[in-house]
């Protein structure tokens, strides 16, 4: 059997962040005791982004550097997906527009949902898996949680060839022990005390565990190169490490001062920021908690040298733009509800039929290339949008969602029904050809300009408040700085 | 080219209600108010109307669908009623509807009526409006500010203009309608701003600000057309007739093709030139004499010079702030306050710049009267510059 483990992984952070202190400002009058976060700045994701999006984000940062036909199952996990009963994997999978055959899969359930799928990988060498992780935390005005999460989306890939890191071995444990929950009727999380979850949970759970993974592989703690343990108290790590004797210098970097904890897409977030810097030969242990843990062993391998994300996460920490507007930030994750004005009443029902039928056209971003007279065009049409041409029924499948274009026009819509106005909107010109009039994100009004460089993100296209559901659609990034 | 319908049609009778927020009217009463001004203009009964054609473009308030409104609120005699809608040229077309049932020799007399009622949304702007089930999906959620705007954009893009520089042509344009508006009893908004005004005013859509915007109108009107011999029997030698019509679609260019630079109107380059053939008008900077065009933004008026041939590429803004289209300039445009003062009720809108026309043409245009008007222009731009429909039509007298 030759080496198993992970041959691609994918990172990805919203474009602004709040700093903790504009936070703190405004909630520190009802609880005082969290001054001692006010510092540094967590991630937060638009109106328009979900834990669906995110995951679909941080998986295109994967499929930048490997073809997606590697991936034949797709294990999408989260505690905040968008639907209770509809596969999100699906929609990640129809984002991605991957083969018909991927076996789609969502996990939930607990903080360690990105970790089960890779332990059975683990166990059962799994090739081709793809863990497309996203997190968007609905939580309370004045709730630590506020002060400690942050938005990311993270993903890895399983499989034989160039791994760049040997799923070496994994263990688990359970443990009913509810450090915080959230349930369907709570919205939010109920948080328990901290120092609780250090000791009787945490050290407990974790020394144990962590001993006879190492013990069972011949390993010792000094063996550990990179300790990841994600939990959203950025003191633990440490604390923990200390209780089990790994060295100081390799407890990873919880990613508190520039991210948050990111809850399940957090394991596969730090990992990759890990990953972004390992040398060959690294140990890693990964670690999961969430009634019980998940403990696995990565080795990095030669291929590390040669592999290199689109994007680090810490040039995502490092570009995120930072607000300090506290009811902007409550209004992107539905924690503000000011009165939008009339045109919020529209009725955004959707025809399920058409977007069914059209579905590779609007999850995919798949246009119509005219075998003609060579013309990419969104959508795909029976006759070609050239005037030159018109051609009737000579468009095969062209996929735009991957292809870089430029601003043509735009404007600042400030009257437009927007959940973060302006609403900014234009035409652009894909790279090759096509044309687009599509809304726009990434962009602080005033930012934007002829010419500018776009990329496309997969997002919420609208909200149907009367029936809870959410349709999606891509739109034009500002293009990200590396 | 087709022979076309110059001089096969008469406009015998309009009339126009007065637009505005007419809280205090109904559809009924604001189609009662023109209707029968122009009946009362063409010196018929409304039973000698052998067919009509009734324009409203908004379902989602208004009078709902159908032609049997207008049937009842006119009590006509059981003649066809056909309702059209084509977004902004909706008025002209029915309009064209009518005209082009007499020039086919179907009708004697035919009955041309916009209306909208607009203010019934208790919110500043048109009504939300869904685009179609498929391209709800993924349209971005405009407003016509916004689509607009970005002929702004695109145009001090294409010619090198800072935007400083454009918006001061823009204003003018806004400036220009203000004070024709001013003169104007049926115009919505009758107030005189100043530049700094319009330039000071809060933002819209980038670059458009509120002053760059039309009115938002309640109105209706309403022309009455037959055939020549007709109009001779009944108003003698002196009438106005129908020199050309032409109307342009969008075809999915500017959506999907990059040859659209987004800097002004495909269609109504299309439409125009054709209108012009149609109506044997080879210069039209010449000829034309008064233009109603489409100004539902200032933006959009300064680009539509250029499309219909009365400026150069580029040298709109030159021409708009040298006065060249001011009431007392070359080609006056807007010289009854146009979109944005007279106001924009969609469906009516064709047919109200039709009756400014048919009122300068007959000389009965009062403090706007302009001197000896050869030919004027109606234009319509239905819909948003990626997407939309033109209207071009000329007016003249008989020959």
């Amino acid at each position: 059997m030759g080496q198993f483990g992970l041959t691609a992984y994918g990172s990805y952070l919203p474009f602004q962040s709040i700093s903790r202190q504009a936070i703190f400002d405004q909630i520190g009058w009802i609880q005082g005791g969290l001054k001692a976060y006010a510092k540094g700045k967590r991630s937060y994701a638009d109106w328009d982004e979900d834990a669906v999006t995110l995951a679909v984000a941080a998986a295109r940062q994967l499929l930048n550097t490997t073809d997606a036909a590697q991936v034949q199952n797709l294990s999408f996990a989260s505690t905040t997906a968008p639907f209770l009963d509809r596969s999100n994997a699906g929609i990640v999978a129809a984002a991605l527009d991957l083969a018909d055959s991927t076996h789609c899969h969502d996990s939930s359930g607990s903080q360690r949902a990105a970790l089960a799928p890779l332990v059975a990988a683990c166990h059962n060498q799994g090739d081709g898996l793809l863990i497309a992780a996203g997190e968007k935390k609905p939580i309370q005005p004045a709730n630590v949680m506020e002060m400690l999460a942050g938005d990311a989306g993270a993903a890895v890939l399983t499989g034989s060839e160039n791994v760049i890191a040997e799923l070496v071995a994994a263990q688990s444990v359970r443990s009913d022990f509810v450090d915080h929950y959230r349930t369907a009727e709570s919205g939010t999380d109920y948080v328990l005390e901290e120092r609780w979850v250090r000791e009787e949970g945490l050290a407990k759970i974790a020394a144990p565990l962590i001993a006879s993974l190492l013990a069972d592989n011949n390993m010792s703690v000094e063996d550990i190169d990179h300790f990841i343990l994600p939990v959203a108290y950025p003191s633990h790590a440490r604390a923990i490490a200390k209780t089990c004797g790994i060295k100081e210098d390799a407890v990873a970097n919880a990613l508190f001062t520039d991210c948050g904890f990111s809850g399940v897409a957090h394991p596969l977030l730090m990992l990759n920021d890990c990953l972004d810097r390992a040398t060959p030969n690294s140990l890693i242990l990964l670690t999961g908690f969430g009634q019980g843990m998940d403990a696995i062993l990565l080795k990095t391998t030669e291929h590390i040298s040669n592999y290199k994300s689109s994007i680090s996460v810490q040039d995502f920490m490092t570009n995120l733009r930072i607000e300090d507007n506290y009811p902007r930030f409550l209004a992107s994750n539905g924690q503000f509800h000011p009165d939008w004005g009339m045109r919020a009443e529209r009725d955004n029902r959707t025809a399920q039929t058409v977007a069914f039928d059209k579905s590779r056209d609007i999850y995919g971003l798949v246009g119509g290339f005219c075998t003609s007279c060579q013309t990419p065009q969104f959508p795909k049409a029976r006759r070609c949008v050239n005037p030159e041409c018109n051609a009737l029924d000579t468009q095969q499948d062209y996929r735009f969602a991957d292809i870089p274009a430029t601003v043509k026009s735009f404007t600042e819509d400030w009257m437009a029904f927007n959940r973060n106005p302006p609403l900014i909107y234009g035409n652009i010109s894909f790279e090759g050809g096509g044309n687009m009039f599509i809304e726009m994100t990434g962009f602080a009004p005033g930012d934007i300009a002829i010419g500018d460089k776009v990329e496309m993100d997969f997002r919420i296209k609208d909200i149907d408040d009367k029936r809870g559901f959410h349709r999606y659609f891509w739109k034009a990034a500002a293009k990200r700085k590396t | 080219m087709a022979e076309g319908i110059k001089d096969k049609v008469a406009i015998i009778g309009m009339g126009c209600s007065k637009f505005g927020e007419r809280w205090d009217a109904r559809p009924e009463d604001l189609i009662t108010e023109a209707f029968e001004e122009a009946l009362a203009d063409a010196k018929i009964e409304k039973d000698n109307i052998d067919a009509a054609w009734f324009g409203v473009f908004y379902d989602e308030q208004n009078v709902g669908k159908s032609a049997y409104p207008l049937s009842q609120y006119l009590r006509l005699p059981n003649i066809p009623v056909t309702r059209v809608e084509n977004l902004c040229a909706t008025g002209t077309e029915s309009l064209r509807g009518a005209v082009y049932a007499v020039a086919a020799g179907a009708c004697d007399i035919a009955l041309a009526v916009g209306c909208e009622k607009l203010k019934d949304t208790g919110f500043a702007g048109l009504p939300e409006r869904t685009k179609g089930t498929f391209e709800d999906l993924y349209q971005p959620g405009f407003t016509p500010p916004g689509a607009f705007a970005q002929l702004g954009a695109a145009y001090a893009h294409k010619f090198g203009l800072d935007m400083a520089d454009l918006k001061k042509a823009m204003a003018h344009v806004s400036w220009k309608s203000h004070e024709n508006g001013f003169l104007n009893p049926k115009a919505h908004l009758r107030k005189k701003l100043s530049i700094e005004q319009i330039l000071n005013a809060p933002p819209v859509a980038y670059p458009l600000g509120v002053f760059d915007c039309c009115g938002v109108s309640d109105g209706a009107s309403c022309a009455i057309v037959a055939r020549p011999e007709i109009a001779k029997d009944l108003v003698g030698e002196n009438f106005v007739t129908v020199k050309s019509m032409q109307l342009s679609p969008s075809n999915g260019v500017e959506m999907g093709h990059q040859s659209w630079d987004g800097a002004g109107t495909i269609t109504t380059r299309k439409a125009s030139e054709r209108a012009y053939a149609e109506a044997g008008i080879s210069d039209p900077r010449a000829d034309i004499s008064l233009t109603e065009v489409h100004d539902c933004f200032s933006i959009t008026e300064l680009v539509l010079m250029e499309d219909l041939w009365l400026s150069d590429d580029g040298m709109a803004p030159k021409d708009i702030l040298d006065g060249r289209f001011d009431a007392d300039g070359d080609i006056p445009c807007q010289i009854d306050g146009g979109l944005k003062c007279f106001g924009h009720p969609v469906g009516a809108s064709g047919l109200r710049m039709t009756y400014e026309i048919y009122l300068q043409l007959l000389g009965r245009a009062n403090d706007r009267q302009l001197k000896d008007p050869k030919f004027g222009l109606a234009h319509n731009l239905g819909g948003i510059p990626n997407r939309n429909v033109a209207a071009v039509s000329i007016f003249g007298m008989n020959e």
